[in-house]
């Protein structure tokens, strides 16, 4: 299904299933494989969990459900920098599963899925209450790095 | 048995035996890990098949999960380990309720990444009002106050994503304090927490503001973009507060651009992308309807435009954004050029991505300016047809912005033919797509109950109002009849309310005009419908009065019947009183036709304000057992204490909607609520303008017929036009080639654009014509004169001497130049083919103006003879500057080629014994050519004459200021041409030159003479349309009012000697006002309203250059003295 929709824009949100439309301009963060399973998922506005499995299967049909006022583009390039990021700190290719639409194509697919938490922990870096708070590559993973390193020692 | 599982789970990836990316190099030991346990579950879950499988196997984990994090000998290792596999849990849609205290208590008591993730799981775990979350706050406390930065960083973090509103207190001057801190990040962070209480709880951060100010400020860009988003809820709320930032912002936007950001910010080589797009945001709020702080950002978007010039999405992102802050301020005619030029780039563009951002830009643009949708309807058209559905649904909401009463047929069938098209495609996108079989549907179901109210009002005001064409609107109510029919045949579908109450109005109304329809069928359908638990009461006081109006049309009916009982004791009290009018009204059948006129729905009906008609069944009404009056004021009490109350929403708000469309509401006496006048149309007010005045003016109307019959070119002119010219060769190729398939995507521009562009702030522009009966004509007219050409030219090739075959090329650069130069910027929003044949135009106007001057200094015959055979149709060679044209006969004549051109007399400059200098202004379409005659009078030949003029700052002269003649023989002339352009805007200047000679001795003679600015201004041939479109993009005006003498009479023979004097084209006159245009030479427009009244005229001239319009009015004024 995303490769489906691989070459579009993504979808950004469904207004029917979130309250208060224009405050936050990312209202969710989806990540999706081929089969259209959930391989992360991250809300800024609170949706109930048995309602969130229905967006989330409405949203990979929809892909095209896109809001008005957003600037779909930025947020196309948005995921192509998390991916980019991802590829920095996971700095592996691995062959399964999750390929985003990037050329060349990347994927993370293992080290997305068994390091949940460190991908959330990249995410939150990123985007915060629907807001992209940082984009920078170095500043990004700076945190992370940190936490790495003290684990280690 | 948990443990059995667990083992088997963890055995499960060597079992698979697929590659184990797990051994891979990585970090530290059990990162990436694939044999962890959270790898095993997901390895399981992805080899699953089925759903069930699916839950029994999260079940048994969750089960496995419980077990370890109640355990008390579970580490906090494992702890972590047990968290992130919860998270996964929960995000395959698994509640896992039971970890989320201890996700708390990880948060609390684990080392850096275990803290970490502790964090991180109550964020995705609990929401804002979460009871849980109170526990957290001493946990951030702590490790706010924390040395160790990273658990700083992660408290600030989770109080950025999650935090109680009722605890801010306890942790805001801790935040504050961290404003300054040494770290960035830390600043940073501080800041997105403050953001995140601004969200949740504005009044608690209201006392920091100057502190945003000062983050704002920050050396840190982090944290200056960080405080970027508190700024843009703010400007959000209220710009008015915030203008004073502008500045701030217009600076910050400026370094960004300008590439000062430290390298890592960017991103694909493009400057912190991000971040300007929030800029241009901010801005675009703080410079809507506010010219002086518009003023302060036009330099720096135009920048942004320039500087975004890399082939790369992002870029395009934040030109999208550009154009819309361009759009959104207070408009700037070059910045709008420059934002139209970009939206045509991306709409025009292969890429699917580029052409849907150009789309949406061009439906936002629309609203501002609907003119640029003509100028791309044909990409438009093209859309419609894309393979990607998204393209077309965004092409129709294009269309659906540009709807108004001439198109909207068209519209709705091109969004029926969309639906029926993509029916498949559709079904799979939408869950309730079944709805979409329907063609005017199609706006409803995809908006539902979330779209906006007035469009339902719109559609049903636009059914019921129909379009001039009877029959038109009657097949459109049929074919809205029928086509609910056969959604409501479908039992137990659901349909958003608002398309409930579209449905049961339409058939209510307009049910009859169906032959096959049994009405009780239909009423049975609405009688179902009633029954469904999912519609609203106020849904419901529609279908009762679709019902009542249908049953008035019958004499009697089962189904009316059984409903009336069925409702006569229902407990919601408005359907009770429903079922009891519809009972009267059903004993009374006269009463009920007279009450329930057919299709009377647009008919004004004046109620007697007393209803004393009325009296009589309202006593009637009462005795049955009708609800008694209560005021207005009672009544609405009751419904907001009903609607507190949370009961099912009872009648009263429900009568509400469907009161101005059906009397039927109305009949039960509650007379003050109908007031003193009572229409039954629809509620018109906040209905858009989409519908306006222009909508409903009578069809002018689609020519688009003629467009077909462009007549075959004769084909000698096709040959002939091979050689004369190319650019005019192509137009006609153009219109010989149009195919069949071009000529409809035409016709249906014309239909789907029709109207547009009407929206011009002077009267007299408001007249629609379009565009393509223009372009129509004009390539005719340019057909037409290409074979008169042809000849012409064919003539010309004939004579001997002739020097225009030599000509010939020049010519052709001639015309591209002035296409490329000139008119692509005059007619900044018309198309290019417009474009050529404006530019085109002009060569007729000036002859047009030509001739006004009579030609009268032509003396040769032959000049004149060619005049007469359409030479000067032919452009005039660019002056070929510094050629020194052929020998002339001696008496003084111009060279043939200028000879048609409007020209001054030939005056003597200067003279002596020796030599005598004539000078001869021509006026081309293109430039002012002065012409240079050298008489030696002497007996001797000349030798090393030269002519040199002096620079001034008024002028520039091409290709030099000087021109040389290596002998002039005795007894014979030369000449020379130069072409004069205007540099500076001024009313009268003064060029002088010097001539020299070498005979004996060097002599040196001097002259001078006067060009104003009437030398450089041409007519500009544009259509009213084109004039209004320009008009609306020229900032710089001056308006004068002008005293008229008796004899100067009326509008038109004032423009008239305007329009000889100072060669303006006049566009239109109607009645006392007329509108002209002109342009400075080489293509400066300028416009010129004008209007008389009572012996003044009034003129108003705009341009894009500020000194253009004082100068023309001074001409103008001297003129006007003058005659």
């Amino acid at each position: 299904m995303w490769q489906k929709y691989s070459s579009r824009l993504p979808a950004s949100c469904n207004k029917q299933t979130i309250s208060e439309p224009n405050r936050k301009m990312i209202k969710f963060f989806l990540m999706v494989n081929k089969q259209g399973q959930t391989r992360l998922s991250r809300y800024y506005e609170h949706v109930e969990i048995h309602k969130r499995t229905m967006l989330e299967a409405e949203v990979i049909k929809n892909c095209l459900s896109r809001s008005r006022e957003q600037n779909e583009m930025a947020v196309y390039e948005l995921i192509h920098n998390f991916v980019e990021v991802l590829d920095r700190y996971f700095s592996r290719v691995s062959e399964l599963d999750v390929s985003f639409p990037v050329s060349p194509p990347i994927h993370l697919s293992f080290s997305i899925m068994f390091n949940l938490d460190r991908v959330h922990i990249i995410l939150d870096e990123m985007v915060l209450n629907g807001c992209i708070v940082e984009t920078n590559k170095n500043r990004i993973l700076a945190p992370l790095f940190v936490l790495d390193k003290m684990a280690e020692s | 048995m948990s443990d059995v599982v667990e083992r088997t789970l963890s055995a499960l990836p060597g079992l698979l035996g697929q590659h184990d990316p797990g051994a891979g190099p990585g970090g530290g030991p059990g990162r990436f890990s694939a044999t962890s346990r959270l790898g095993s579950l997901i390895r399981s879950i992805t080899a699953l098949s089925s759903k069930h499988e699916e839950e029994k196997l999260i079940q048994q984990e969750q089960t496995n999960l419980k077990a370890t994090v109640s355990a008390p000998t579970t580490t906090l290792r494992l702890m972590k380990e047990c968290m992130v596999r919860l998270i996964y849990c929960e995000m395959l849609g698994y509640e896992s309720s039971f970890g989320y205290i201890h996700a708390i208590k990880l948060a609390q008591q684990g080392n850096l990444l275990e803290k970490r993730v502790g964090y991180l799981a109550v964020s995705l775990f609990l929401h804002e009002n979460h009871e849980l979350l109170l526990l957290l706050v001493n946990t951030v406390v702590k490790d706010l106050q924390s040395t160790n930065l990273v658990e700083v960083c992660m408290a600030l973090t989770v109080v950025s994503q999650i935090f109680p509103r009722e605890m801010i207190p306890a942790v805001l001057p801790l935040i504050e304090d961290k404003l300054q801190h040494s770290k960035e990040i830390i600043r940073r962070k501080a800041v997105q927490a403050l953001y995140k209480f601004y969200l949740i709880a504005p009044n608690q951060v209201q006392h920091i503001h100057d502190k945003f100010r000062k983050a704002l400020c920050d050396r840190d860009v982090g944290v200056m973009a960080a405080s970027l988003h508190i700024y843009l809820q703010m400007i959000k709320k209220n710009a008015s507060g915030y203008k004073d930032l502008t500045e701030s912002f217009v600076t910050i936007l400026k370094q960004v651009v300008g590439g000062k950001l430290p390298i890592d910010f960017n991103y694909h080589s493009v400057p912190a992308p991000w971040l300007q797009i929030q800029l241009l945001r901010i801005l675009g709020l703080l410079g809507k309807d506010d010219p002086r702080t518009s003023e302060l950002m036009y330099d720096v978007l135009d920048e942004s435009l320039r500087r975004a010039e890399i082939n790369h999405n992002i870029t395009y992102a934040i030109l999208f954004e550009c154009v819309q802050t361009i759009y959104t301020i207070c408009p700037k005619s070059d910045l709008l050029e420059k934002a139209a030029k970009c939206i045509g780039k991306f709409v025009l563009s292969p890429k699917i991505n580029l052409k849907y951002l150009g789309l949406k830009a061009l439906t936002y643009v629309i609203q501002q300016d609907p003119n640029l949708a003509l100028q791309h309807q044909m990409t438009i058209i093209e859309c419609l047809d894309h393979p990607d559905p998204i393209i077309k649904r965004e092409t129709l909401e294009l269309l659906y912005r540009i709807t108004n009463g001439q198109n909207v047929t068209v519209i709705v069938q091109k969004m029926l033919d969309y639906l029926r098209q993509s029916k498949e495609e559709y079904t799979i996108i939408n869950l309730t797509g079944k709805i979409a079989e329907l063609t005017m549907n199609a706006v409803f179901s995809v908006g539902g109950d979330v779209m906006h109210p007035d469009i339902p009002n719109n559609f049903l005001r636009l059914l019921a109002e129909g379009f001039d064409d009877e029959k038109e609107d009657e097949q459109l109510r049929l074919y809205a009849v029928q086509s609910y029919l056969s959604l409501l045949e479908e039992e137990d579908t659901f349909y958003p309310q608002k398309f409930l109450q579209v449905m049961s109005w339409v058939l209510g109304e307009y049910s009859y005009l169906t032959n096959d329809g049994d009405p009780e069928i239909i009423i049975t359908r609405l009688h179902r419908l009633l029954k469904q638990t999912f519609v609203t009461s106020e849904t419901k006081a529609w279908i009762m009065t679709a019902i009542t109006k249908m049953s008035s049309r019958m004499s009697c009916s089962k189904t009316v019947d059984k409903l009336i009982q069925e409702f006569s004791t229902s407990l919601d009290t408005c359907m009770r009183q429903y079922a009891f009018e519809l009972k009267h009204l059903c004993e009374n059948k006269e009463l009920m036709k007279k009450l329930l006129p057919l299709d009377a729905s647009c008919d004004e009906i004046m109620v007697d304000a007393s209803l004393s008609f009325l009296d009589g069944f309202v006593a009637e009404g009462l005795r049955c057992g009708a609800a008694p009056y209560k005021p207005h004021h009672q009544r609405q009490e009751e419904k907001l204490s009903q609607e507190k109350g949370d009961m099912s929403s009872s009648g009263f708000t429900g009568r509400q909607s469907p009161a101005g469309l059906s009397l039927g509401s109305d009949m039960s006496g509650n007379s003050a609520e109908i007031g003193q006048k009572e229409t039954n149309c629809l509620k018109l007010d906040g209905v858009r303008k989409l519908w306006g005045k222009e909508g409903y003016l009578p069809k002018k109307e689609n020519k688009t017929g003629k467009e077909d019959k462009t007549q075959p070119v004769p084909p000698d002119s096709i040959l002939m036009g091979h050689v004369v010219d190319p650019p005019l060769m192509q137009s006609e190729q153009q219109v010989v080639s149009l195919s069949e398939e071009e000529k409809e995507k035409k016709q249906l521009a014309s239909t789907l654009f029709v109207g547009l562009g009407s929206n011009s702030s002077i009267s007299l522009m408001g007249r629609a014509d379009t565009i393509n009966q223009k372009l129509k004509k004009k390539s005719k007219i340019s057909e037409t004169q290409n074979s008169e050409e042809a000849s012409s030219f064919q003539n010309i090739a004939t004579l001997p001497f002739s020097p225009l075959p030599d000509t010939a090329p020049n010519n052709k650069e001639n015309f591209q130049g002035n296409e490329h130069l000139g008119l692509r910027k005059v007619s900044l929003s018309s198309s290019e083919v417009l474009e050529a044949s404006v530019s085109f135009d002009t060569s007729q106007s000036l002859r047009e103006a030509g001739l006004d001057e009579k030609l009268s200094n032509c003396r040769l015959s032959t000049s004149s003879l060619f005049a007469d055979s359409n030479i000067e149709v032919f452009q005039p060679p660019k002056t070929v500057p510094d050629i020194v044209a052929r020998k002339a006969p001696l008496s003084l004549c111009l060279p043939e080629e200028l000879a048609g051109h409007p020209h001054s007399e030939i005056v003597e400059l200067c003279s002596c014994d020796i030599l005598t200098v004539y000078s001869c202004k021509v006026w081309t379409d293109d430039c002012s050519l002065l012409v240079l005659f050298v008489a030696n009078n002497s007996t001797s030949p000349l030798k090393t004459v030269n002519l040199v003029f002096e620079t001034t700052e008024h002028f520039k002269i091409f290709e030099s200021l000087s021109c040389h003649f290596p002998v002039i023989e005795a007894q014979s002339m030369e000449s020379c041409q130069k072409c004069v352009q205007l540099e500076k805007v001024c009313t009268e200047g003064i060029l002088s030159g010097s001539i020299s000679y070498h005979l004996d001795m060097d002599t040196h003679l001097e002259f001078s003479l006067i060009f104003s600015l009437s030398d450089f201004i041409r007519p500009m041939k544009i259509t009213t349309e084109d004039f209004g479109r320009l008009w609306l993009s020229f900032s710089n005006d001056v308006k004068q009012n002008i005293k008229m003498s008796p004899s100067q009479g009326s509008l038109s023979i004032a423009l008239n000697a305007l329009k000889q004097k100072l060669k303006l084209h006049i566009v239109e006159i109607i009645g006392n006002e007329g509108i002209a245009a002109c342009q400075l030479l080489p293509s400066i427009p300028c416009l010129l309203h004008c209007r008389t009244h009572a012996r003044t005229l009034a003129l108003w001239f705009r341009s894009s250059c500020s000194a253009l319009p004082d100068s023309l009015l001074y001409q103008c004024q001297k003129m006007m003295e003058e005659s």
